[in-house]
């Protein structure tokens, strides 16, 4: 505790309540935390106690009642279960987890994830996957708009439909959408691909059906493989069309030597 | 931000406890907005009209003479009301700066509405023969409580939890709105309208009056006024998505209905339960787990939705 009564947490970040709820089940590397009593910050507490200090590695959390930023900035490998729905800014923030939510979640799961999985087994709210940049998002149920919004890696698994503007300011990585997009597909996407298998209601600006590979075959049937999804459906490919790059990679200074 | 909820009962004519559980709903979402509470109720069907008035609000400490104008506005609504041939039956004044007066009336609505707003500093906030508005500075709990909201037992509301961004914070400026001068609609909104003034000419060229700054206000009159032109809640909703600029989640409640809407941006949230007993919306899932507590299957509707329950 330093001199203005912060303490730090087990990465090193001030913690406001340092107190921890302590009341887990603990049996070897396993835990099961019944969440129904405690507040958002001490279910984090408790999460990061476990996780860091605790040597567990599988933890389960009963109750999350569909609160919000459950889950957060957890940066070590591990597996958590939440049995029910979380809220807004689900396990936001993460790398190296295992998650698996039995539930729905609300807007902005996993965003900014670095590496790991999270699989949902029902719905998930608005931007899902935003700013992703790695691991696998997978999302058994529906999403609503902008999933995947200014992502720049990882993968984006939706076995339904998809809102608006999917894939909106993409820059990297691959969005798999089983079902229909809405209107705006990939508006003003820079780079990386999406894969649909439904209706698109409309492409955004710039966004351009791409040229099927072996290798798109290959890396759809692999992710449909490890997360034991049956035969994938048949998919189009969309990509960015770069007719918005007006830009190189010159210097002004190098561009007069060019000129 | 603003959260929103709506609640409607399925079960026919069973009457429930909508005051609580809205007040449950709006608690939860008390972060997104701290800064009013309101909520639009509907009790079964009376044989006689209630109305909500908002008398003056007070100027400060130094407002001597609140106390005695609140008491001059109050006879002068009473006598105006008894003028024009309304048969007051209860005038209850539950809390300090607003009451709430139920009587018989067989002539015109709107001219009476008028009449009483014409007293300096009051406000109609609601009239119909199902239809209560509430709205105070506050959080939910404190407002339930200043109005003895959670005893309201009825079928069907919608509840708003204010943060105040393109107007001020009073309660003029507080959701729900009602369609004036149509009994028993009501509107609650999350988001801003960019095409405002143009509607709010157009509209005050059309006589309808506004009350407030709020840019929320303009989907009541807005859909207030395609209701009068014949079109049912559904097509004047629909209608409304391609007239109305800007980002929103609205919800709109009538004597019988709950029809929600989403701007084609989908750009504000909205949480959508169905089950055979009631049908439960807000901006997020916790409030919906605060009425029915336990894992549920919700979805977020998509851009462009428009979706109306009847009780």
């Amino acid at each position: 505790m330093d001199a203005v009564g912060a303490t730090y947490d087990a990465r090193g970040l001030v913690e406001l309540d340092g107190t921890i709820p302590q009341i887990s089940e603990i049996d070897g590397e396993r835990a099961v935390l019944d969440a129904r009593d405690l507040s958002t910050r001490k279910i984090n507490a408790e999460l990061r106690w476990l996780l860091y200090e605790q040597g567990v590695k599988d933890v389960t959390i009963l109750n999350p009642s569909a609160r919000h930023s459950l889950g957060v900035g957890i940066l070590t490998r591990c597996r958590i279960t939440f049995e029910g729905s979380l809220g807004y800014f689900g396990v936001g923030l993460i790398d190296g987890p295992e998650v698996q939510i039995n539930g729905r979640v609300g807007w902005s799961v996993a965003e900014n994830m670095m590496s790991g999985v999270v699989v949902i087994e029902s719905n998930a709210g608005s931007l899902a996957g935003a700013a992703l940049r790695g691991g696998d998002l997978v999302v058994k149920g529906q999403v609503g708009a902008r999933t995947g919004i200014d992502q720049k890696g990882g993968t984006i698994l939706v076995l339904g439909s998809a809102g608006s503007m999917t894939g909106f300011m993409m820059q990297r990585g691959r969005q798999i959408i089983c079902g229909d997009v809405g209107p705006g597909l990939g508006d003003s996407m820079y780079d990386g691909t999406i894969y649909v298998g439904g209706k698109v209601a409309s492409l955004g600006i710039d966004c351009v059906e791409g040229e099927w590979t072996d290798a798109d075959t290959e890396y759809i049937e692999r992710k449909f493989r490890i997360y034991g999804l049956g035969s994938p459906p048949e998919l189009k490919k969309f990509v960015c069309g770069k007719k918005l790059y007006n830009y190189d990679s010159l210097e002004p200074s190098e561009r007069k030597l060019v000129l | 931000m603003c959260g929103i909820a709506g609640i409607i009962y399925r079960n026919g004519e069973e009457r429930q406890e909508v005051g609580r559980d809205m007040t449950r709903m709006l608690q939860a979402m008390k972060h997104r907005g701290p800064d009013s509470t309101g909520y639009a109720l509907y009790r079964p069907d009376t044989d006689g009209y209630v109305m909500h008035v908002k008398l003056s609000e007070a100027n400060g400490n130094g407002d001597f003479d609140f106390a005695e104008r609140l008491r001059r506005q109050r006879s002068q609504i009473e006598d105006r009301l008894r003028s024009l041939g309304a048969r007051v039956r209860d005038i209850d004044a539950t809390a300090e700066h607003a009451m709430t007066v139920t009587f018989d009336h067989d002539g015109d609505l709107k001219q009476l509405a008028d009449y009483v707003e014409d007293v300096r500093g009051a406000e109609v906030l609601s009239l119909g023969r199902s239809l209560e508005i509430v709205k105070d500075l506050g959080d939910a709990e404190t407002v339930a409580s200043d109005y003895r909201l959670n005893e309201f037992i009825g079928t069907h509301a919608i509840g708003h939890a204010r943060m105040a961004t393109e107007s001020d914070v009073d309660i003029a400026n507080a959701h729900p709105y009602w369609a004036y001068p149509f009994p028993d609609v009501a509107v609650v909104h999350n988001g801003q309208l960019t095409n405002y003034h143009q509607w709010r000419r157009r509209l005050e060229r059309a006589g309808h009056r506004f009350q407030s700054e709020c840019d929320s206000e303009i989907i009541a009159v807005y859909l207030a006024e395609r209701m009068a032109q014949g079109d049912s809640l559904e097509e004047s909703m629909r209608r409304s998505l391609h007239e109305l600029d800007g980002v929103f989640t609205y919800i709109c409640v009538t004597e019988d209905a709950l029809g929600v809407a989403k701007d084609e941006l989908g750009a504000k949230p909205l949480v959508l339960y169905e089950s055979d007993d009631l049908v439960a919306l807000a901006s997020e899932e916790i409030a919906i787990r605060k009425v029915v507590d336990r894992e549920i299957e919700t979805y977020d509707p998509y851009e462009g939705a428009v979706m109306v329950w009847t009780r």
